[in-house]
Formats: structure tokens, C-alpha cells, sequence
């Protein structure tokens, strides 16, 4: 656990700082700033999805879990589990989509398509 | 991501209503499926016979089916509220499933639309609660004895009101990464025919939705009849 922390920081730290380099020789210090942010964003998207990614799928595990051993123990009442099931997994998944709005709302509403353009271009053509 | 083609949109811009059409598409789609559901309405009640054949047996399934289990949860009291829980279940089902329509989008997939369906749903149960027990309503938010209800009321507020987000967020977080999803695998494979397995996993999630939604709400408006703790 201990590692996966480690490397984790290790990462952001190299791409902010490879970040930095590329865009050194610019010496526009918003710019520089502004994509630091964009690559925050990212980082922070994709793990905020990819962790609530595992909890979803470990709760839905254990949800379909019980209503297999139920309905193995009385295949009678197999009609009435299905829903209950269904509906339970329908209101877990609710959860791992509130993160995927959080994630989509990094990536695409802040910091802005057109002020990433603005950035990108000024860095591609100095 | 540039604009998608939308049909009506386009449609719309012949009777002078741009902004209608590009800035509001949402709304555009949502009169769209109030045609629809009424044009289906109408050819549905042209019954011949005392045989149902055809739209109106399909419909008597439907809406039989969705009142008997209306029923089973709220009990015989809620009957009066059927008439709110199948438009929801009619419209949100085929919101949901006019975004798989190429050239058209989901109106479900704004979060303008969801959340004012999840207001609705809000100002109904509430209003049943207080129609139902009248001041004694407030025996609900009050916990299982009479000394927790200070610790218990914000909880139960802040309960309540996370029921309009939840109910709006989960409507439109399916329906909008359905889309995207689509987009994207069009983008990518499209040639090669690959969004087309997906499509039985978007209808089925469009009908699960739907179903969610309805019965969420079927199960509030039964919490607000029945006896508090």
C-alpha cells in the first residue's frame, strides 16, 4: 500500500515537473500555471474514476453474491430476487457515477477547451 | 467535440427557431417526445371490438403490468398517484432510448431535464405527506423517540433533499456516459459496425433507468402515506 503511494506521488511529480521543462524556454508564467492545472485535472479524473471504478465493482460483486445463493436456496422465489437485485444494483452503480460526472466535470467544463487550445498553441509555436 | 447533427434542430431552423434549436436542443426533444407519447395515446384508444388487438394490447400490458406493481408497493391508497409514475416511466423510457437514434438526442442526458423530473418527484411526496397527515408530517422527521429528534431532523432534511440529487444525478450521469460512449466508440470503430452489440446494453440500461427512477419514486410517495415511526 505503502508503494503505490509512493509511486503515485512519484508520478505527479514527474509529470508537473516534465510539464515545467517543456515549457520552460515560454516564460510565461500563466501559461506554465494553467497547464500544471490541466495536468492536476487529469491525473485527479482518472484516479478519482479508477478508485470509485473498485468500489463499485467489489459492492455489485456482493450484491449479485447474495442473490445467487438465495435464489440457489429456492429457486421459487428466482422472479422476486431478480428485481430486488437489479434495483439494488442499479442504486450502488449510482455511486461510482456520481464520480464520473466529478471526473467529467474536471476534464472538460474546467480549466476550458478553449483556453487549453489558446495554451497549447502558444507553447507549440514558441 | 464538435455539435452533433441533430434532425429536429435542423427542422427547427426552417421555422426561424435557431436558438431553440442549437442552444436548447433539450428542450426541443422533450416536446418531441410529448408528440410522440400523445400521437401513441390516441392511435392506442381506437379500440374495435371488444378484442384488444394490436397498440392497445401492448399498452393494457404496460400499464396493467406498472399499476398491479404500483400497488404491491404503496398499497391502495397510492392509486391516485399512478397517473404521475407512468408518464414518468413513458418519458423518461423513451427519452432515454431516443438518444440511440442517430440524429437525435436524449433530452435525459441535460441535467436540466433530470432534475426538474426530480423536482417533481419531490414537491409530490412531499405534498402527499402533508395532504395525508397534515401537521403530524413532521412525525416523520422526528426519529424513533421523541428525545433524538433534534439529532434526527437535519438528518432526515438533509436525507430528503438528497433524494432530488441522487434521483437527478443517476438519471443523467447513465444517460449522458451512454452517449458519450457511443460517440466514441463511433469514432473509433464505427465502420466495422462495433457500436452495434452495445446497443442491447443501452436499451437495457435505458429501461433499467427508467424503472429505477419510477420505483424510487413510487417507494418515496409510499413512505410519505404510511404512519411515521
Amino acid at each position: 500500500m505503502k508503494r503505490v503511494v509512493v509511486t503515485a506521488l512519484l508520478t505527479v511529480i514527474l509529470v508537473l515537473g516534465l510539464a515545467t521543462l517543456a515549457l520552460a524556454a515560454e516564460s510565461d508564467a500563466v501559461k506554465i500555471q494553467g497547464l500544471k492545472v490541466f495536468a492536476a485535472c487529469a491525473i485527479a479524473a482518472g484516479f478519482g474514476i479508477g478508485m470509485a471504478a473498485v468500489g463499485c465493482g467489489l459492492s455489485q460483486g456482493m450484491a449479485v453474491k447474495g442473490a445467487l445463493e438465495g435464489t440457489a436456496r429456492n429457486p421459487d422465489a428466482a422472479g422476486k430476487i431478480q428485481v430486488m437485485m437489479i434495483i439494488g444494483l442499479a442504486l450502488i452503480e449510482s455511486l461510482c457515477i456520481y464520480a464520473l460526472v466529478i471526473a467529467i466535470i474536471l476534464l472538460f467544463v474546467f480549466p476550458g477547451n478553449e483556453t487549453l487550445q489558446n495554451m497549447l498553441a502558444v507553447a507549440k509555436a514558441g | 467535440m464538435e455539435h452533433p447533427y441533430l434532425f429536429l434542430s435542423k427542422l427547427a431552423e426552417l421555422f426561424h427557431a435557431d436558438r431553440l434549436g442549437h442552444e436548447w436542443p433539450h428542450v426541443l426533444y422533450s416536446w418531441a417526445i410529448i408528440v410522440i407519447l400523445v400521437v401513441l395515446g390516441r392511435l392506442a384508444t381506437r379500440q374495435v371490438g371488444m378484442i384488444p388487438r394490436g397498440l392497445y394490447n401492448l399498452f393494457e400490458l404496460v400499464i396493467g403490468g406498472l399499476e398491479e406493481f404500483m400497488v404491491t408497493v404503496t398499497g391502495e391508497k397510492g392509486r391516485t398517484y399512478f397517473p404521475l409514475i407512468c408518464t414518468l416511466f413513458l418519458y423518461i423510457f423513451i427519452g432515454n432510448l431516443l438518444g440511440l437514434v442517430p440524429g437525435m438526442l436524449s433530452p435525459t442526458a441535460n441535467l436540466n431535464t433530470t432534475l426538474s423530473m426530480a423536482l417533481i418527484v419531490f414537491v409530490t411526496f412531499q405534498a402527499v405527506g402533508i395532504k395525508e397527515h397534515g401537521f403530524g408530517y413532521i412525525k416523520h422527521f422526528m426519529g424513533p423517540v421523541w428525545w433524538l429528534a433534534p439529532l434526527m431532523i437535519p438528518i432526515e432534511l438533509i436525507a430528503h433533499l438528497a433524494r432530488v440529487m441522487s434521483l437527478s444525478f443517476r438519471l443523467f450521469g447513465n444517460i449522458m456516459a451512454e452517449d458519450m460512449l457511443m460517440i466514441v466508440v463511433m469514432m473509433l470503430a464505427g465502420k466495422f459496425f462495433a457500436p452495434f452489440p452495445l446497443f442491447f446494453l443501452f436499451m437495457f440500461n435505458a429501461f433499467v433507468q427508467a424503472f429505477i427512477f419510477t420505483m424510487l419514486t413510487m417507494m418515496y410517495i409510499a413512505g410519505s402515506l404510511e404512519e411515521a415511526h
